[in-house]
């Protein structure tokens, strides 16, 4: 079942010149995770070494080893939402959270103008205060 | 009634889309449109010319009756803000639907692409050597260079690269571009193929952009036809802020590991797939349809010295007038954040204003006179990047600062060359030491890690000159902008902002 999803996934990409970054960011969204399953799978498919795909699983900040099961906030942290405030706002996001929702830093969502700005699930918020940012952890 | 809200992100995070929802309940079908660039306005619900914002769902209702006068801002095509620039790039914006091919073609879409296929490759080239347009990406190199370059080259294939890896904080205007003017960045590219012979493009854009990459798809796919033979395909990044730099972007586009590459080979002669690539900026590629349609004078006459056409410049930090503004090089910063930003969101005085993401310079106000120019900018030890302008105001913590620029560096580090990798996690310890008085017994311990035991003492000031000297290093001995930008703003905070590096308690010398 797991085996036969990767094999799709591989198989939509595999024409493309390049198709490792396609088909790990499938495999992410898919399983929440690059495991070393997938890992030997994807490796086996593309007539790579596993230590290769493991190199490139291993640099980007998108691909996690292990499946996280909670909600997700994304929390902008960069220059424009620290001069808006932003630092102030995390440790209190943290304590809201509660080890129930996974609060992940992220550097720049593109809402400089109007942040803080966080993302959850691929929607938007801006403009965030201690309020605002409490009522979205809580609603995940 | 014509009723139009933007379906831009910044505005869909401001709540556009339960704006637009409001008055689809109230019976109106709004357009849903790109953004005008009036962030501190979004949501901006525009009626008939007139616009209203921000707007909430529940004012719909008063907005249609006539009873929202203290939202209302009058016709936005007046607007000061709106009036006060100078739109190439940004002409279409807050008056076109994103993915309508109608609204394209009638707003001079493809009249540029036209005009490069009467001209033939070398009068396209030409023309954009003619209108001095530069890389809008930050590092500014000529385009026409570049493509000249790419042109004269012998091989099988080539390839045009689109860098929409906009990581910089403070920067959202590709983000713009692909969300709310696709069609202009596909035509930009479909130029760019036809000047230099390749028939392939790609557009590398971040993951953290889920509504450009979905809008750049269908985009895509719908331009297919204006452009054949020439193919756009979209590729995702994966949260790597290296991959902005052309050479890692190269490497993440073939599915490798995003380690920049040395030069040479230039990627113009040796890019993607060994093959000669131009790898633009999303801005630049999408300032090419203007300089094609309209010729490269109409667009050379705009701009100061090298520094030619319009730079869509990123209000953006603790601003009130937040949002885009395109305008002519040449604009001095403090007209760009006093007059046109109007100052801080939080009212509190301008302490520092960062320029150019986050390897850019921290500015302090005295140098507010400094006119909006590649050069100026390099002779001042800054950059301008990607336009983007940070507003800090005077509760911002200078050390603070520098500190964070070296954390990001060692945590988005390819790790390819020593003097990034390791100069700077070396300089956020350093900072740390600085910041505890000095490498001595009873300052380190008071470090969450000790940083290095102290074998012999050393004062803040020893450590001020060691940060500089792991600067110099980083600047002169990096492979790429990453490690060797950094120190830009590690040093304008030190030298602009001393005051924020000394301790109270470090009076006096070390044990």
């Amino acid at each position: 079942m797991r085996e036969d999803r990767i094999a799709d996934i591989i198989a939509a990409h595999s024409h493309r010149e390049g198709a490792l970054l396609p088909i790990l960011n499938d495999v992410q969204a898919a399983f929440g995770c690059v495991d070393e399953d997938a890992v030997r799978a994807v490796a086996a498919a593309l007539n790579l070494s596993r230590a290769e795909v493991h190199g490139v699983v291993s640099f980007y900040h998108d691909y996690k080893a292990k499946a996280d099961p909670r909600p997700v906030l994304k929390l902008c942290r960069a220059e424009a939402c620290q001069a808006r405030g932003v630092e102030a706002l995390a440790a209190g996001a943290e304590k809201a959270a509660g080890g129930r929702v996974h609060i992940e830093t992220v550097y720049c969502l593109g809402l400089c103008s109007v942040g803080p700005a966080a993302m959850t699930n691929g929607d938007v918020h801006a403009r965030l205060d201690a309020a605002r940012l409490g009522a979205l952890i809580e609603a995940l | 009634m014509r009723i139009r809200i933007s379906d831009d992100a910044a505005a869909r995070a401001c709540g556009a889309d339960a704006v637009a929802e409001a008055f689809a309940k109230a019976g109106h079908a709004p357009e849903r449109v790109s953004s005008w660039g009036m962030h501190w306005l979004e949501p901006l619900v525009e009626v008939d010319g007139v616009g209203y914002g921000p707007a909430t769902p529940d004012r719909a209702g008063d907005i249609l009756a006539g009873n929202a006068d203290d939202l209302c801002i009058g016709s936005i095509a007046d607007h000061p803000f709106i009036r006060g620039q100078q739109r190439l790039t940004f002409a279409r914006f807050g008056r076109t639907r994103p993915l309508s091919l109608e609204d394209y073609a009638a707003t001079g879409g493809w009249k540029g692409l036209e005009r490069a296929r009467a001209l033939g490759p070398d009068g396209t080239i030409a023309e954009v050597l003619a209108s001095g347009l530069r890389g809008r990406g930050g590092a500014g190199f000529p385009a026409g260079i570049k493509w000249r370059t790419v042109a004269d080259a012998r091989a099988a294939r080539k390839f045009i690269v689109c860098n929409a890896d906009e990581g910089d904080s403070g920067t959202f205007a590709d983000r713009m571009v692909m969300e709310g003017d696709p069609f202009m960045l596909i035509e930009g590219m479909a130029i760019a193929g036809l000047a230099v012979g390749a028939d392939k493009a790609y557009v590398y854009i971040r993951s953290e952009y889920p509504h450009a990459v979905a809008k750049m798809e269908v985009a895509a796919r719908l331009a297919a036809p204006m452009i054949a033979p020439f193919e756009v395909e979209i590729r995702v990044g994966a949260g790597a802020y290296v991959c902005g730099e052309e050479t890692s972007l190269l490497n993440s586009i073939e599915g490798k590991r995003g380690e920049v590459r040395a030069k040479p080979p230039l990627p113009a002669h040796e890019g993607l797939f060994g093959c000669p690539t131009v790898i633009n900026n999303v801005l630049t590629l999408a300032a090419v349809p203007f300089v094609l349609a309209e010729g490269a004078k109409a667009y050379a006459d705009y701009g100061m010295g090298r520094s030619r056409g319009t730079m869509p410049v990123q209000l953006a930090g603790n601003i009130k007038y937040g949002g885009l503004y395109e305008t002519a090089f040449g604009i001095t910063l403090g007209e760009l954040v006093n007059e046109i930003g109007g100052g801080t969101a939080s009212g509190r005085p301008v302490r520092a204003v960062q320029v150019g993401g986050p390897l850019g310079a921290y500015i302090p106000r005295t140098q507010f006179d400094l006119p909006f120019d590649y050069e100026a900018f390099a002779a001042a030890d800054g950059l301008i990047g990607h336009g983007g302008i940070v507003v800090f105001d005077d509760s911002v913590d200078m050390a603070r600062q520098a500190r964070f620029a070296m954390q990001f560096c060692a945590a988005e580090s390819c790790g390819k060359c020593t003097p990034c990798r390791i100069g700077a996690v070396r300089g956020v310890e350093t900072i740390d030491r600085i910041l505890a008085g000095g490498r001595r017994m009873g300052t380190l311990e008071t470090l969450p890690q000790i940083h290095n035991a102290p074998r012999r003492a050393r004062s803040a000031e020893d450590e001020i000159a060691l940060l500089r000297d792991l600067c110099e290093t980083m600047k002169f001995g990096s492979l790429c902008a990453l490690g060797g930008f950094t120190p830009y703003p590690v040093l304008s905070a030190l030298n602009h902002f001393p005051e924020d590096f000394v301790v109270e308690s470090a009076q006096g010398n070390a044990a």
